[in-house]
């Protein structure tokens, strides 16, 4: 029985925990690109520089109010930072919009004219991060570091096994769980988020019935740039910043919104959680799970990895390629809002 | 003179200008570089170009040139397929008939949970068994010698067989993507190809066995001449003395021969380095013949019927998604012999130095400025780019310098010259933006037939891509606000 | 005294024009159908009085006042509502949804106009919390007529609002347009229909290669020879 119990806490502690943080990261990142896509109509390869970016301007305003010695302790000081990187994204966001895809939007070009042009973004925003501050990685992260440790864990229950909850997961899991909400409400309830969704629905018939395209456009924009920002942040805050991770984030993030049906917001959150999922299980070494539950003589020599991590890139892929191969438009049915 | 002409000049004279202001060692260094990103860029317009196909997995197919050049030309490594050959191939059949299974199964039993779940059992089954073998042959293979090679080794084969081999292997790839991601969504390509890179990638870093990940494999042999070789040859000492000979003998005769040895030195690093260029030119030059051949074939019409009209295309009865695939593959194998290329120019194969900005975003920076659809203005992109790319960080590093130098020496100041090289990222960005925006067609637009420019409005803005024109509101924001 | 008025209208997509000297008007109280042979330019006519393509010469004014230079959604604000024929309604939003995008630019109380347009389609009451994607095509063109009176407009313009559904829901739909005109609204619609539509007509006209072939009040055209012999089929 306790080995049972053992063998589930080393689960949770090394799957269960990792992978809802990591998939809520995913999550909020695959949303951001997912709203680009319903309502501005393009696979925006600059967004995982748009996370850089936020998580960046973030880390400066944490910087900052470190250095006044302002704080929130337990929590991390970039908590309090946020609305600054959230800002400073939005305005980038809606630079860029302005000054490069207003113009294509207006003459209608067809969307990989877009997806190339995000390419340009991607190349600017990802100059910016390096040239402010720099390629390696950075550690911004303070306040209490475990709402629960391994060793407490343990002296409590009595199992050996101990299960370990960094503040910056729970951090995560919540903050996401919450924005989610706002952003689900958001657009279900409120006028201007139903008119958003009006706008990815049916962009004619959005026109005819009076809706301000310009204002959709400003508002996706902002809501993609808080998205990226709080993505950005809380994946720095749970494994650390470097700029390249993010553009590598890319991947996984897009067949997240592709996995779920892209355009679909629902479908973005459950594809969070289904490549995050995969990648965690999927790597993770089962020696010491099958070692709890199999009598010690058929105790497993290898150690039972399916895939090493180095191939993580690789679930997001085969996962994408199933997809795409059985059932194209995803588990929710793509694009819309 | 024609435009191309002018621009080829202009191109010539800024690498002349480095020559004379550097050193014609860097000139040629750079035009070496230029030629390869020429030859990947003119493998990426014959996608983009001919059939308006985004691919964001250059860097992939590129690699995969590269792993041609180390499987092609190194030297055998001995016992190493005694070691773990066999068992690595039982490896691949089995995998193979796991994969043939599973599509099987998938073919025979009717849609649901159960063909579902048959195939999930079947592949991970089969993956299971294979990796039995899989494992020990590769733990074989790089047990031995490890600190020279732990890998399988070459065919030991002339280097420019790798450049054909490295098309064939880029091909392979293409064919397995295209299958997929062709025939949806296009920017569905362009996903499905940024993930084949970066598992290509990762599996040349991790598969030591292979070619040896990320410990590098040094040393590949040179389709030229080496230039210790040529230091010692006499014809060669003899020609740069004939070469030189009134400056040698404007010198004390005492000097001359350390001035000799010196001009030797210098001669043939630089005679290197034109071989090269010599046989990437020729390359070049090849693939581009080839391609302004099939561009005017009955083959070449059609797919520019295609790009122009999709629609129209496919209710003529074309089959939009297999010509689709067709010219993939081709691009791809163009790009995967520029990737040969340039692992045979660096002499190593360095999994670790891939990086897709550098690999496949910049090169989509090249077809872009250069002109979409043109291929000379691809050449002239892949030419122009990187010369930017290389010079931009010298020149980044100046300004930069001379801007801050009198405010003095302060903590702003080291930030800024240490981070001045990923301006260059920034600058190329923009160059990318401010092409597409004010002339989408490029420096060399895309021309029918003779020289004539084809109708205005052009591509990169436009998309070789574009779909007839539907009627359509007119854009939003022109909209006044209601 | 016309409401809404196109004057001498010319002008296409790009290429040649597909309207050649067209004019077009309706007055408030009243149903306007123009009919036509396939490619006549109905539609575009329609879209041109909307401001969905540019005209190259001729006029658009709206009460009085000149709004040709106007963007659809300025019209659309002065009480321009629009049909198209097809993709007319949020397919991924519920009824009620689209109904309420319909009346988005109307700072009032909506619920009224709400009530109104549920007593001129019950299904949409029953089916009001439905997406109106999984709704049959007659019940879809309830929900596209919906939206567009939900707008409050003075001019309600309908792209072959009949196309496709059975004789029974054209004769329902009919009988609803002659409702909504009653309550003071100009109606003008292009129909394939021709005989239906022009029995409920106040105003006809013919067009052919985007001219004026005939005009007239709807009795007027239905019992013309001419219109009779070429349009109507004898």
């Amino acid at each position: 029985m306790t080995d049972l119990l053992n063998a589930l806490i080393l689960l949770a502690n090394f799957v269960l925990v990792p992978a809802l943080s990591y998939g809520s990261q995913l999550a909020l990142g695959a949303l951001g690109i997912t709203l680009v896509y319903g309502v501005l109509r393009f696979s925006n390869f600059a967004h995982g520089d748009t996370m850089a970016f936020g998580a960046m301007a973030t880390m400066l305003a944490t910087w900052w109010l470190q250095s006044a010695g302002v704080g929130i302790a337990p929590l991390p000081t970039a908590l309090l930072a946020l609305p600054f990187g959230i800002a400073a994204t939005a305005l980038l966001c809606i630079g860029f919009d302005r000054a490069v895809y207003r113009y294509y939007r207006r003459r209608s070009s067809p969307p990989v004219v877009f997806v190339i042009a995000s390419v340009g973004v991607m190349f600017m925003v990802n100059g910016i991060v390096r040239f402010v501050i720099g390629p390696d990685d950075r550690q911004f992260a303070d306040g209490a570091r475990f709402i629960m440790r391994a060793r407490d864990f343990k002296e409590y229950t009595g199992l050996s096994e101990g299960l370990t909850i960094k503040v910056s997961q729970g951090m995560t899991i919540v903050i996401a769980a919450a924005l989610v909400a706002a952003l689900f409400w958001f657009l279900q309830r409120t006028r201007t988020g139903k008119a958003m969704r009006a706008f990815a629905d049916n962009e004619e018939l959005a026109l005819l019935s009076g809706i301000d395209p310009g204002r959709v456009v400003m508002v996706t924009w902002t809501l993609v740039a808080a998205l990226a920002a709080i993505a950005g942040t809380l994946y720095g805050l749970d494994k650390s910043f470097k700029p390249f991770t993010y553009f590598q984030l890319l991947l996984p993030m897009f067949a997240a919104a592709i996995v779920g049906g892209i355009g679909q917001p629902a479908g973005a959150i459950a594809g969070g959680f289904v490549i995050a999922f995969s990648e965690v299980t999927v790597t993770y070494a089962y020696k010491k799970f099958f070692a709890y539950l199999l009598p010690a003589a058929w105790e497993p020599q290898g150690l039972m990895q399916l895939l090493s991590t180095d191939y993580k890139f690789a679930v997001s892929f085969i996962i994408l390629v199933v997809v795409l191969l059985v059932r194209p438009t995803g588990i929710f049915r793509g694009r819309t809002l | 003179m024609s435009r191309a002409a002018l621009a080829f000049s202009l191109m010539a004279a800024l690498l002349a200008l480095v020559g004379v202001m550097q050193s014609w060692s860097l000139a040629l260094a750079i035009l070496n570089l230029c030629l390869i990103s020429a030859v990947m860029s003119l493998g990426v317009n014959i996608q983009w170009g001919y059939a308006g196909l985004f691919n964001a997995g250059v860097m992939g197919f590129a690699a995969l040139g590269g792993l041609a050049a180390v499987l092609v030309s190194s030297a055998p490594v001995a016992g190493a397929w005694q070691a773990g050959g066999a068992r690595l191939l039982v490896a691949a059949g089995i995998f193979a008939a796991t994969i043939a299974a599973a599509l099987a199964l998938r073919r025979r039993m009717p849609a649901g949970g159960a063909r579902f779940a048959a195939v999930a059992a079947a592949l991970f089954i089969g993956c299971v068994i294979a990796r039995y073998f899989y494992a020990p042959a590769t733990a074989a293979i790089e047990a031995l010698n490890p600190a020279k090679h732990g890998n399988l080794g070459g065919l030991g084969l002339p280097v420019l067989f790798a450049w054909a081999a490295g098309g064939a292997f880029a091909a392979g790839a293409a064919w397995l993507v295209g299958k997929v991601a062709l025939g949806l969504r296009s920017d569905y390509l362009a996903i499905a190809t940024l993930g084949i890179a970066e598992i290509i990638v990762a599996v040349l870093k991790n598969e030591d066995w292979l070619a040896r990940g990320v410990k590098n494999v040094t040393g590949l042999s040179r389709p030229v001449p080496y230039e210790v070789n040529l230091q010692q040859a006499d014809w060669f000492v003899r020609r740069v003395e004939s070469f030189n000979a009134s400056e040698l003998a404007a010198l004390p005769s005492a000097e001359r021969a350390a001035a000799l040895q010196q001009l030797v030195i210098d001669y043939s690093s630089l005679f290197v380095k034109l071989c090269y260029a010599g046989l990437f030119a020729a390359v070049l030059a090849a693939l581009l013949a080839l391609s302004a051949t099939a561009l005017n074939s009955p083959w070449g019409r059609m797919m520019r019927a295609i790009r122009d009209n999709e629609i129209s295309a496919g209710a003529m009865g074309k089959n939009i998604t297999a010509r689709h695939l067709q010219v993939f593959i081709l691009g791809s194998a163009v790009i995967g012999i520029g990737g040969a290329m340039l692992t045979t120019l660096d002499g190593q194969f360095t999994p670790g130095t891939y990086h897709p900005l550098r690999f496949t975003f910049l090169i989509w920076v090249m077809v872009i400025v250069g002109g979409s659809g043109s291929n000379l203005g691809a050449v002239l992109g892949g030419f122009l780019v990187w010369f930017v790319w290389v010079e931009a960080e010298p020149a980044g590093l100046w300004l930069i310098d001379n801007l801050t130098a009198p405010f003095g020496e302060n903590a702003l100041r080291a930030h800024l010259m240490d981070n001045a090289q990923h301006m260059r990222l920034f600058l190329m960005g923009l160059v990318l933006l401010l092409v597409m925006r004010f002339s989408p067609g490029g420096i060399l637009p895309e021309t029918a037939g003779g020289g004539r420019a084809k109708k205005a409005g052009g591509k990169a803005g436009e998309s070789p891509a574009a779909a007839g024109t539907k009627t359509k509101m007119p854009p939003p924001d022109s909209a006044a606000r209601a | 005294m016309s409401f809404l008025v196109g004057e001498n209208m010319h002008g296409g997509y790009g290429g040649a024009d597909i309207l050649r000297g067209c004019s077009i008007g309706v007055a408030r109280g009243e149903i306007a159908v123009i009919v036509g042979p396939n490619g006549a330019g109905k539609s575009t006519a329609m879209k041109a009085l909307l401001g969905m393509l540019e005209l190259r010469e001729g006029r658009v004014s709206l009460g009085g006042d000149d709004i040709t230079a106007l963007t659809p959604q300025a019209r659309v604000a002065r009480g321009l509502a629009f049909v198209p024929q097809t993709a007319n309604v949020f397919v991924n939003m519920t009824v009620r949804e689209n109904l309420e995008m319909g009346a988005y630019l109307r700072r009032d109380g909506i619920e009224e106009t709400m009530e109104q347009v549920f007593e001129l389609f019950p299904i949409l009451r029953e089916k009001h919390a439905q997406p109106a994607g999984e709704l049959s095509g007659g019940q879809r063109q309830q929900v596209a007529f919906g939206r567009a009176l939900m707008t409050g407009p003075s001019v309600l313009m309908l792209d072959e609002p009949t196309a496709g559904v059975s004789p029974i829901v054209m004769d329902e739909l009919f009988g609803r347009i002659l409702e909504v005109r009653d309550t003071g609204v100009a109606v003008l619609m292009v129909e394939q229909n021709a005989r239906q539509a022009l029995g409920i007509a106040d105003r006809g006209y013919v067009l052919v290669v985007g001219e004026n072939r005939h005009a007239g009040s709807g009795a007027e055209l239905l019992a013309d020879p001419k219109v009779r012999k070429s349009f109507l089929g004898g």
